[in-house]
């Protein structure tokens, strides 16, 4: 048994297909991420080693803190929504009728692609004919926003589709961690007469630590690598005021051509992608941490 | 006696009382419940709408009328007009192809490390789990000069390996659970009655699966049908792009017809829209497993 169980060939080749495919399609191109960011290098022609000048540039270049500063600003928006999803979720699981059904249509807009839901949501905004303004002037607002083309908003106005795209993913895991409290430990708190408040802050809340610590994370790196539905929606603008670092990545690379620059910019990406987690995990880590992920 | 059943009479006032404030809180909260459903559905009975109206009554009719008699003609436009329907075609190849890949791949390995017996079986766990942080961005331009250079640029081979690659990290930890749970006695029987362990694994354990690689093909399948990076990086021929990226540069041909824009889009969508319909314990539980459980 333990000798058919070991062996060496068959483990090997139930391993390697998928092992071979990380490493050449995610590790080494991690690895080489870095590596270019130390070349001048337009994607085609030869490439020409200029140490850590494109990481020099990186840390002049304003446009660069800009996009990084919306990135951390999504990243501080998706954390604080998580208080609403997390107070949804508590209402949710305590013993309310259609729970299931509440949790499942809310889960609906995470189906749609970002790119959907860009396209709709630029609609929704549309200055004259978006619902989001018809319904402002028809409440009397004379002079309703340009959501998307104020640099002033266009941040809180990508938002709002975030907050509305995840909503059922983060209520989901929520609802699930909560249900699983057993629920001997809420009838003795009921009965030495916690209130439902009590019972939540006090019990439910401490309890599901692990979870809450989880998707801290999830929305922190999320934020962080932020594309698809900016790249739709304002492709950055008005002015840079919606650029984010991946956006900023993207367009150095497959638009200006500039691979060693947009190199450098993911690479910083990812490492602050991994000091971010590392941090964060640091700061919530609990002794009875049996949620991984 | 008198005061004795005040007293009983008071105590069972007290819980009807609390029923009563119980009663008004729930209905409050079944209130708000209910706004943020219609909040969530909202703009997309708005979509359904503008996608059956022409643009007189888009902008002259209030947003949620119903058009004087639906234009289901642009549906019809949009599908025979453009390349819709050959994206879709694009979209379910790449889709189907990669979550086959990725569910027997992660199978093999999650078979591998859980049920034999090798002393780094923790080391490669760990490697797929922390390819789960790492971001796609940060791959992009290497993944781009490699298919370049060995010639996959512009095939739906190079998108399909990508998907493979990188939801591999996710179906491995979903699977992971199930795999732990199976009994030991099952592969020993096995092995007593002579069977060999790619007979085991799939015949006996694959099949033993079925609910969670369920759970993970749909998981898989929402991520690879709206994925859009990796096609609009590798893909420049319009024939092979795939939905998500081809309704994007449609769109753009018809800015200013709404309602062809809204037909777009709920074609886009509908399939996962009806995926939902009769799946959506398993996209539910596919969603807990993957970010919570370790």
């Amino acid at each position: 048994m333990n000798r058919i169980m070991s062996d060496k060939k068959i483990i090997a080749m139930y391993t390697l297909p998928a092992l071979l495919m990380i490493l050449v399609l995610i590790y080494i191109p991690i690895v080489l991420t870095g590596y270019y960011g130390l070349m001048d290098w337009d994607g085609i022609g030869a490439m020409t080693f200029i140490g850590l000048e494109n990481y020099q540039n990186l840390i002049a270049d304003s446009l660069f803190w800009q996009s990084a500063w919306h990135s951390l600003l999504l990243a501080v928006f998706s954390v604080l929504s998580l208080v609403i999803y997390l107070t949804i979720s508590v209402v949710l699981s305590s013993n309310i009728k259609g729970a299931n059904l509440f949790r499942k249509v809310y889960l609906i807009p995470m189906l749609l692609s970002s790119v959907a839901i860009a396209q709709l949501w630029i609609r929704i905004y549309h200055p004259s004919n978006g619902v989001m303004n018809r319904f402002l002037l028809s409440i009397g607002i004379d002079n309703p926003p340009l959501w998307l083309s104020d640099t002033n908003l266009v941040l809180f106005a990508i938002f709002i589709p975030i907050l509305w795209q995840y909503a059922g993913f983060y209520i989901i895991i929520y609802y699930a961690a909560l249900r699983n409290i057993p629920g001997e430990l809420m009838e003795a708190a009921r009965i030495d007469g916690a209130t439902p408040f009590q019972i939540a802050y006090k019990i439910k809340l401490p309890l599901i630590a692990g979870v809450i610590k989880v998707t801290i994370v999830l929305a922190v790196i999320g934020s962080l690598k932020y594309f698809d539905l900016i790249y739709v929606m304002t492709d950055g603008g008005p002015n840079g005021a919606s650029e984010v670092m991946a956006s900023y990545m993207y367009k150095l690379a497959f638009r200006s051509n500039d691979f060693g620059y947009g190199s450098a910019v993911g690479f910083f990406l990812l490492v602050l992608i991994m000091i971010v987690t590392y941090f964060i995990r640091k700061l919530t880590a609990s002794k009875d941490d049996e949620v991984q992920y | 006696m008198a005061q004795s059943t005040t007293a009983e009479a008071e105590r069972e006032l007290l819980p009807a009382e609390g029923k009563l404030i119980d009663k008004f809180f729930k209905s409050i909260l079944y209130v708000i419940l209910a706004i943020i459903a219609v909040v969530q559905i909202l703009p997309l009975v708005w979509l359904v709408l503008f996608s059956l109206k022409d643009n007189q009554e888009v902008f002259n009719l209030p947003p949620f009328a119903l058009p004087q008699s639906p234009n289901w003609d642009n549906y019809l436009r949009v599908w025979t007009d453009g390349n819709i329907g050959l994206y879709f075609f694009n979209s379910i190849i790449v889709t189907g192809a990669s979550v086959i890949l990725t569910i027997l791949l992660a199978s093999l390995v999650t078979f591998a490390i859980t049920r034999m017996q090798w002393k780094l079986n923790k080391f490669v766990l760990a490697l797929f789990m922390i390819g789960l942080m790492i971001p796609v961005h940060s791959t992009l331009i290497p993944l781009f000069s490699f298919y370049l250079n060995i010639g996959l640029m512009n095939t739906h081979a190079a998108i399909i390996l990508t998907y493979t690659a990188f939801n591999m990290p996710l179906t491995i930890m979903i699977l992971l659970g199930f795999y732990y749970t199976i009994p030991r006695e099952l592969e020993e029987a096995a092995i007593v009655d002579g069977c060999s362990i790619h007979r085991m694994f799939f015949q006996i354990i694959l099949p033993l699966t079925a609910p969670v690689v369920a759970t993970t093909a749909i998981i898989n399948m929402i991520y690879n049908w709206n994925e859009f990076v990796f096609v609009n990086t590798f893909i420049s021929s319009d024939s092979l792009k795939t939905l998500t990226v081809g309704i994007q540069n449609f769109i753009g041909q018809y800015a200013t017809d709404w309602g062809a824009i809204g037909a777009t889009l709920v074609i886009s969508v509908l399939p996962l829209i009806i995926a939902f319909v009769f799946l959506s314990n398993r996209i539910v539980e596919g969603i807990t497993a993957g970010s919570v459980k370790g």
